[in-house]
């Protein structure tokens, strides 16, 4: 095999944040450089670039997943989603809000990981317990907050939430 | 780091796919989540020259529950298994191991099948797979074989795979009736790889006595490793404390463990006793259900 043809660039084609984008890239061509230096949208952070700091999370078709373990070609087709699209259409509105309340970042920069992390885990387990909380976070890396106020904005944006959905009468909750 | 280059073959059939392996065969690896190969490549500790991806192959994506087993195909992915209804209701010690498996993320994409195929000292599936006696089933363009887990795992990251076949799927038999399992591991943190684990599936006979033990552990030496002599001890026997503790005391000196930076070795010896004896104690006293780290 040359390595002519391993460098020869392939079109891939991704949905992100609801738009469709075309871009020429070699196969190597990570999923987390092609949303950042093909596409431009730099909300996604690259840390580790080997799957275990979570700065890098995306979500790919509805699913939570570290983009800088995939490779572009290999989720050809896929519907990606990133910090932007969550945030632009306020999904993520009550985790930010509690994030900045209760100081919940410092350098900012696992922040992007953490809060589709926080939002994937809060949908599934509305009321969770504060090891609850740990353990979901136990593979997002935060360098500065020592995860005190991280886990107090996520436990605030679970009650809030709660406050928010709960039936007016409040009948049906404890 | 950024991973070497390579070329890319994604085919959207099984024949496609062997047919690329067939060709390809030493050069070529199989993409499937990408959780351990692209760590891996991004590092340049592994620099395959093909990449068949099998992310396009739909046919691979399924979990079936048949007569003697649910199979799981090369693209069922982790997080979709543990939340399968047969799985839980049929299946426990797979799915209380893959509580323990990667974070949410990581369990989002990896596959059941590609974690058997790594073969890692300290994952949770192939002690699962030993444990249960499960059937790989291998596919090459030539035909198809099953591959009994015990001939599967050879060594630490080496499976007894040719280079033209894949591992198509993996069949785990359901859980007799009668029996109770845990699996348990202690790591840094709850999920991810952890220092030691045991799987562990206890048949109880209506006398309440032990009719039959399945017993693996991995303790980061070597692959996993089936401690036989400590399910013949168990057999037929009343598990109390004391037959846990002994139990645990037998197979610690019956299994491999390595030393590193997060444990020396004689560390993990003693958390193999400790956690046999704690696996034992939870079946024998039904707290059955979902995995308990500590
Ligand atoms: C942060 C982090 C934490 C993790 N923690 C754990 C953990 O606690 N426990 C654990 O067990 N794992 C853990 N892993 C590893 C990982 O989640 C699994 O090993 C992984 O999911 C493997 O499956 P995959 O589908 O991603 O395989 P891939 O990474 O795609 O492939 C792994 C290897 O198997 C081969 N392969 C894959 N599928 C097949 C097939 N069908 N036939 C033949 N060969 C095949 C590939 O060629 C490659 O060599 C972790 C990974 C990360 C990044
Ligand atoms: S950059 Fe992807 S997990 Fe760290
Ligand atoms: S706020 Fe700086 S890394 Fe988390």
């Amino acid at each position: 095999m040359s390595q002519a043809t391993s460098l020869r660039k392939t079109d891939v084609t991704l949905t992100i944040n609801g738009k469709s984008y075309t871009r020429q890239v070699e196969p190597r061509r990570l999923l987390v450089d092609f949303i950042r230096h093909d596409v431009g949208l730099k909300a996604t952070h690259i840390g580790c670039e080997h799957g275990v700091c979570g700065a890098c999370t995306v979500r790919i078709d509805g699913r939570t997943a570290r983009s800088c373990l995939h490779f572009a070609v290999a989720v050809q087709g896929a519907e990606i989603e990133t910090l932007e699209g969550l945030s632009a259409d306020g999904r993520l509105a009550g985790l930010q809000k509690a994030f900045h309340d209760a100081h919940g970042l410092q350098c900012g920069y696992c922040t992007p990981g953490v809060l589709l992390t926080a939002e994937e885990f809060l949908s599934e387990n509305p009321e969770p317990s504060e090891q609850e909380i740990r353990a979901a976070l136990s593979n997002n890396l935060c360098r500065c907050t020592g995860y005190v106020n991280i886990v107090k904005a996520i436990a605030n944006a679970a009650r809030d939430r709660d406050k928010t959905t709960a039936d007016p009468a409040g009948e049906s909750r404890k | 780091m950024k991973p070497a280059p390579f070329e890319f073959r994604a085919p959207v059939s099984l024949d496609g796919v062997l047919e690329e392996m067939r060709e390809h065969g030493e050069a070529a690896r199989i993409l499937a989540g990408g959780q351990s190969l692209v760590p891996l490549m991004n590092l340049r500790m592994l620099q395959p020259s093909v990449l068949v991806s099998i992310n396009h192959c739909k046919e691979l994506s399924y979990i079936r529950a048949e007569e003697d087993g649910l199979v799981c195909g090369a693209l069922a992915r982790q997080w979709d298994v543990e939340h399968d209804q047969v799985a839980i209701q049929r299946c426990p010690l797979l799915v209380q191991a893959l509580h323990h498996v990667g974070a949410r993320s990581n369990r989002n994409r990896g596959t059941v099948c590609g974690s058997l195929a790594h073969a890692d000292p300290l994952a949770e599936l192939p002690a699962v797979a030993l444990a249960l006696d499960a059937d790989m089933i291998a596919a090459s363009s030539t035909g198809r074989r099953v591959v009994p887990a015990r001939e599967f795992f050879v060594g630490a990251l080496e499976n007894s795979l040719r280079p033209d076949e894949i591992l198509e799927a993996v069949r785990f038999p359901y859980a007799p009736t009668g029996s109770r399992s845990c699996f348990i591991e202690l790591g840094n943190r709850n999920h991810g790889f952890a220092i030691a684990g045991v799987a562990l599936e206890v048949t109880f006979g209506e006398d309440g006595r032990c009719r039959r033990a399945r017993l693996a552990v991995m303790g980061g030496e070597n692959i996993a490793k089936r401690a036989s002599d400590t399910e013949v001890a168990l057999a037929g026997s009343i598990i109390d404390e004391a037959a846990a503790r002994e139990a645990g005391r037998l197979t610690a000196s019956l299994v491999d463990v390595a030393g590193d930076f997060h444990a020396d070795a004689a560390y993990r010896r003693e958390l193999v006793a400790v956690l046999v004896e704690r696996a034992l104690i939870q079946v024998a006293s039904g707290a059955a259900g979902r995995a308990r780290s500590i």
